[in-house]
């Protein structure tokens, strides 16, 4: 039986890695990399809480999440190809053309 | 049938005057110019012969109607079904007219192919000359007030056209404008006229008003002011004092059109009128005892000016103003076939001599001033010969035509018209025969005076002329006879004709009056002759320059035209022109000050509405756009561009949202 502040504490350093690497990687790549790395320390979470209070929601929760993960996925991946296709880079910094 | 008499001139004016000028060659012009009128004449000459025939006395031929039926108010309060037509009338009085116009104006016709020979605007010259054939077709033919204005119109306008023929001469360029302007007082007077009678008759159609005047239906006075206002208009047209003045001056125009206008049609306009409408004069009274009196003192007062006038076209001139006053004599006594007899062998001697006058400046080659002739007689022996016919015509020779004419206006003035107006035409007639006679005198006798070049080129006038001239000759000495008195075992026959139009003339006079009245008239016309005679040939001008010596005040004042030129120069003519100067100073001070004025008021104004858009409403616009773009300049940089940078911003409102729910609650 895993202690419920285990869960939390590595679903919240997950979550953590994860904002971190969106906000502060370069690489568009690394970045979707990151916001999957977000939504799984939020499905540990939800799942372990479920667990934890013996119901089946969290489980429920967690899913929908992956099947949103996958489209986002998706859709994050052939925007990124594109982008790919037009400027030849990765580079987020590239990526500045709504500048004020 | 009779209809078709106005059309063939105006056929012929506009094929000369539309496609002539530039397409048609002079034989071609000419074939059409005289064609038409000769067209023109045949069918005067076949509808004078149906008259004849006829039972008719009055023909109308309807060609539509002009002016549909509408009600007018009346004088009387009433009202009256009113009409115009399009339509012409044929009786006795139009088929004299008619045959004048066509005949003499053929002949003039034939006469100009000669004459303008040599002229460039020769096709204009025809194209004119046959629309004012037409319009005064249109004047004799009308059947009513309405359609003889056009034709008295039409003539005016012609009369101007061909007067200012050689418009590039700044004389005959005014000459016609004068002539213009003056018809357009008179015809000022003549529609004044149509006006009264179409108030009090409601109608203005030629028999209408003669039945209607005959029947007493307007009343005396209406019946005069209509007469004299028309008359007004016969004073214009015809040339009678007050009016005549243009009619001199109208001989800067080709000779030819003198014959024609100023001789023989036009200037006859208003003694047809008069004649045409014989009922309404003879009842109003008071006006055909003003037309006696105007005309018998015009025929002296111009005569007196023929006396000693030097260019040979103004003594005729003169001459025709006098000839014209005799008519209006004879119409105002009443006697209006003896008017229109008058008309009629004045249209044949005076349209020759003013060609035979022609044929003389055609010979000299354009000189007008009988100082510069004499001893013409035997270098244009044809035109001295018709010359004289046409001079013993007119000086009322026993047996020519003028005896006849001019002896039954003086019969009838004296039976019937004002005393002193006799008087003055026994005068006048002495006098025309002294200045007729004075002018075959210094141009065809005496020593020859004309300039050295002029005398090498002398030379009698080509037969196209000459013909004209020996036909109207023919005319002249014998024309009277168609109105031979019953005294002279003649039956008047003239007069009878035209009873059909005119009425019968009421003054008779015993056998033994009317024989010295004849007398009386031939003694008068020998003696001018005869005084021309001692003055000119056989003391060789000297009494007349004694006179003239003696009287210089009395010579300058008629030899200046009893300075009536100047008279209207002066005070109307100047004072209109004053009237216009002022008008127009006023127009350029007051009313182009005000207008100005605006304007500037308009442009200062519109100065401070510039100042306040540009400085307040484009100001304010101007300023909100500079304070957003000041603080979009200070804002846009919060907009970096960089995703991380939004999501750190994300982030950060997540947490402080957060923390606020989990401190508030």
């Amino acid at each position: 039986m895993v202690p419920i502040d285990a869960v939390f504490a590595l679903g919240i350093a997950l979550f953590v890695l994860g904002l971190f690497g969106v906000l502060f990687r370069k690489n568009l790549v690394v970045m979707l990399m990151s916001l999957e790395l977000v939504l799984n320390g939020l499905n540990v979470i939800l799942a372990g809480l479920g667990f934890h209070l013996r119901s089946p929601r969290g489980s429920i929760f967690a899913i929908f999440v992956i099947l949103m993960a996958v489209a986002e996925a998706a859709v994050g991946f052939a925007l990124i190809l594109s982008y790919f296709r037009q400027k030849k880079t990765y580079d987020i910094d590239k990526l500045n053309e709504l500048k004020g | 049938m009779f209809a078709w008499i106005p059309l063939f001139p105006l056929l012929g004016a506009l094929a000369n005057g539309l496609l002539g000028i530039k397409f048609f060659s002079r034989k071609a012009v000419q074939a059409v110019g005289v064609g038409s009128v000769a067209l023109s004449f045949l069918a005067s000459a076949a509808s004078f012969v149906a008259l004849l025939r006829g039972s008719e006395d009055v023909l109308v031929a309807r060609l539509f109607s002009w002016i549909p039926p509408s009600l007018v108010p009346l004088a009387d309060g009433g009202t009256a079904a009113f009409a115009v037509d399009l339509a012409f009338r044929y009786d006795s009085l139009a088929a004299v007219m008619t045959l004048v116009v066509t005949g003499v104006g053929l002949l003039i016709h034939v006469y100009s192919v000669g004459y303008m020979a040599h002229d460039r605007s020769f096709a204009r010259f025809f194209a004119y000359l046959n629309l004012f054939t037409f319009a005064m077709l249109v004047l004799v033919l009308g059947a009513n007030l309405a359609v003889l204005f056009i034709g008295w119109e039409g003539v005016g306008l012609c009369s101007y056209l061909l007067i200012g023929f050689w418009f590039s001469k700044d004389a005959a360029a005014a000459a016609g404008k004068k002539a213009f302007l003056t018809n357009r007082v008179g015809d000022f007077g003549f529609i004044l006229g149509i006006g009264v009678l179409l108030f009090v008759l409601g109608t203005i159609d030629l028999g209408s008003i003669n039945r209607l005047a005959g029947e007493g239906a307007l009343t005396k006075g209406a019946a005069t002011a209509a007469a004299l206002l028309l008359f007004i208009g016969a004073t214009g047209k015809s040339a009678q004092i007050p009016l005549y003045t243009w009619l001199p001056d109208a001989m800067e125009g080709p000779t030819p059109v003198s014959a024609l206008i100023h001789a023989a049609t036009m200037v006859t306009a208003g003694v047809y009128m008069v004649a045409r409408l014989h009922a309404l004069f003879t009842l109003s009274g008071l006006a055909l005892d003003v037309i006696a009196l105007v005309g018998a003192g015009t025929a002296v007062y111009a005569a007196t000016m023929a006396l000693v006038q030097f260019d040979i076209k103004r003594v005729l001139a003169y001459s025709t103003i006098s000839q014209i006053g005799y008519m209006f004599l004879g119409l105002g006594s009443g006697a209006y076939a003896a008017g229109v007899f008058h008309l009629m062998t004045h249209a044949f001697f005076k349209a020759l001599l003013f060609l035979a006058a022609g044929s003389v400046i055609h010979a000299l080659s354009g000189e007008q001033d009988m100082r510069k002739m004499g001893g013409l007689r035997s270098r244009v022996p044809t035109t001295y010969r018709v010359f004289l016919v046409g001079a013993l015509a007119i000086s009322g020779v026993p047996g020519l035509s003028g005896f006849f004419s001019k002896d039954e206006i003086l019969a009838s003035a004296f039976a019937s018209g004002p005393t002193v107006a006799w008087a003055l035409g026994v005068l006048g007639a002495g006098m025309t025969a002294f200045y007729i006679f004075r002018l075959i005198f210094l141009t065809f006798f005496g020593p020859e005076r004309m300039d050295e070049a002029a005398r090498l080129r002398c030379h009698e006038s080509p037969p196209v002329m000459t013909v004209p001239l020996r036909i109207l000759a023919f005319l002249s000495a014998f024309g009277g006879f168609v109105g031979l008195p019953h005294l002279l075992g003649g039956g008047a026959w003239f007069g009878k004709f035209l009873e059909s139009s005119t009425g019968r003339h009421a003054g008779h006079l015993a056998a033994g009056t009317e024989a010295l009245l004849m007398a009386l008239s031939a003694g008068v016309g020998l003696a001018g002759i005869y005084g021309a005679y001692v003055v000119y040939v056989r003391k060789r001008g000297a009494p007349a320059f004694r006179l003239k010596e003696r009287f210089g005040a009395l010579h300058r004042l008629v030899f200046r035209k009893y300075f009536v030129d100047e008279f209207y120069d002066g005070i109307l003519v100047g004072g209109i022109l004053r009237l216009g100067r002022l008008a127009g100073g006023f127009d350029l001070k007051v009313i182009d000050g005000l207008v100005d004025g605006a304007a500037a008021l308009t442009r200062r104004l519109s100065k401070i509405s510039i100042f306040f858009d540009g400085r307040v409403v484009d100001g304010a616009v101007n300023g909100v756009g500079a304070v957003h773009r000041h603080a979009s300049r200070l804002l846009r940089r919060v907009q970096t561009g960089y995703v991380y940078n939004y999501a750190l911003a994300v982030v950060f409102g997540l947490v402080i949202i957060m923390a606020l729910v989990v401190t508030v609650f």
